[in-house]
């Protein structure tokens, strides 16, 4: 009977996370009608519920209850899982993010992250680039011109930027000694990584802006070139699964830019607090995506394709090359 | 237990990847082929190769074949096509596929190293894995590496715009 209970509180856990996970996103998306608003000097929504706060449940009511179309040209069974493809690869990220520090119920210790993979750096990085097929694919699937435009256009951003993510996760790996999240975040205890390397976390927040494919790198979607790119052929629940699957993204990704280089739940006060620096450091993270979404323009393709490959790629290694130069000097390994 | 899963993922890697080949829609090819590489990386999971694993899903699934979307996407620009078999006979192998990969993964991974549950049979560290590369098996790493550089350098030739 007993080895079932790690089984029990892996199930359990992955129920809490993905219930929490969603009803912040759907609370994203009011964070930022509201945030987006006050920032162009309006009041965003305000009528369904206190202060618009029940705004996120009449829109999924919406969602839910509008028609799910078909498109005649479209690659039905690609059609139909894309856009699970997208919302799924991104949730499942969520299973190695130590959002807390362990806490101990009836003698068992139970450690934060669903799965403490000892590849938890290597498995996010998996994740977010299987999460492109979703695009790519939706767009193909759709049969429509503008869609094909969105998805090929996502596939390119992705390959270029996720080269530049996963260099700039090299300097954190190899102050810390392991790809394991945990390990990362135990290894900040003292100092966070910003500190040892704060060209890596500038260079990572930047990739993850253009892996969330939102203003401004939201060249999938260009409102005004591609109607809505790669989902302009998506309706009801299937449009929402892309919807959810982008604020969830950006969740997944505040809680990892906090977990690589903010050190984690660490913060001064007792250990239960941790939950609380974790989620204000992620939601500093948060706010500043929706603050760029605010202030920046749309880049060009080819903007896009040279800030990549000719800026940030040769950054990233010669910012790689720097840290461990100075961690061989003034001996960071293991701080 | 750990033979049946092998022997599952196994079929699934040899039949998706003759799937892959014998599909005459290019994007229904790389999606087999994506498939494919899942079920390669969970065999390397099993057999004890976290770091494998995860590069076969990180490089194969993630980085290549998105490189090959992108082209047979570029390439398929403006053919229409219109369905013509029934729904599952162009996806039912697909489905198969996937049920059987979902079906060991979720056995493979709710199982931690420490429950019994878990069918992993050895487990070596990404520690120890880069340690014997790099200085076991140091020499086929240059080999190889030399062997990228050499197409790098011809495909930097062969692109060349004034080339005779």
């Amino acid at each position: 009977m007993n080895s079932y209970i790690p089984w029990l509180i892996i199930i359990i856990k992955a129920f809490l996370i993905l219930f929490v996970t969603l009803t912040l996103a759907a609370y994203m998306v009011l964070a930022e009608r509201k945030l987006l608003a006050r920032m162009q000097d309006r009041y965003g929504p305000n009528r369904v519920g206190p202060f618009g706060l029940l705004q996120p449940l009449a829109d999924v009511i919406k969602l839910i209850t509008k028609e799910d179309i078909l498109p005649a040209q479209a690659d039905r069974f690609i059609y139909l899982i894309a856009p699970g493809v997208v919302a799924g690869t991104v949730l499942l990220t969520f299973a190695v993010v130590p959002f807390g520090a362990p806490v101990k119920i009836g003698g068992v210790t139970v450690q934060m992250p669903v799965i403490d993979l000892n590849v938890g750096a290597l498995y996010f990085l998996a994740m977010s680039s299987l999460g492109v097929y979703g695009v790519a694919l939706a767009g193909w699937s759709s049969g429509s011109k503008y869609s094909l435009f969105g998805g090929i256009r996502g596939s390119a951003q992705m390959i270029s930027y996720e080269l530049s993510m996963g260099l700039a996760l090299v300097p954190v790996v190899m102050l810390t000694g392991s790809f394991s999240l945990n390990d990362i975040v135990a290894a900040q205890s003292n100092v966070p990584f910003v500190v040892y390397s704060p060209l890596a976390f500038v260079i990572f927040l930047v990739s993850v802006a253009a892996e969330s494919r939102r203003i401004p790198f939201d060249l999938a979607e260009a409102e005004n070139e591609l109607v809505a790119g790669y989902h302009t052929e998506y309706s009801g629940m299937r449009f929402g699964l892309f919807y959810i699957g982008e604020y969830v993204n950006i969740i997944v990704l505040s809680a990892l830019a906090v977990t690589f280089y903010l050190g984690g739940w660490h913060g001064p006060g007792p250990s239960w607090l941790s939950l609380f620096w974790f989620f204000l450091k992620a939601a500093a993270i948060a706010f500043f995506f929706i603050w760029m979404r605010a202030t920046l323009p749309r880049l060009r393709y080819d903007q896009l394709m040279h800030l990549g490959w000719k800026f940030l790629v040769p950054l990233s290694l010669a910012n790689v090359l720097l840290t461990g130069f100075l961690a061989l000097i003034f001996h960071w390994r293991n701080v | 237990m750990n033979a049946i899963i092998f022997y599952l993922l196994s079929a699934a890697a040899v039949f998706s990847t003759l799937m892959a080949i014998s599909r005459r829609e290019l994007i229904h090819a790389v999606v087999y082929l994506v498939l494919s590489f899942f079920s390669l990386g969970l065999i390397f999971f099993m057999m004890g190769a976290p770091l494998i694993a995860a590069l076969e899903v990180l490089i194969y699934a993630g980085a290549i074949m998105v490189l090959f979307l992108f082209i047979v996407m570029m390439l398929e620009m403006g053919a229409a096509k219109i369905p013509l078999t029934p729904f599952w006979k162009v996806w039912g192998p697909a489905v198969v596929i996937a049920a059987v990969i979902l079906f060991s993964m979720s056995l493979l991974f709710l199982g931690t190293p420490q429950t019994p549950l878990s069918p992993m049979t050895a487990f070596i560290s990404p520690r120890q894995f880069g340690q014997a590369l790099y200085t076991k098996y140091y020499l086929a790493v240059e080999a190889a590496s030399l062997l990228l550089l050499f197409a790098l350098v011809g495909a930097l030739y062969l692109g060349k715009r004034d080339n005779p």
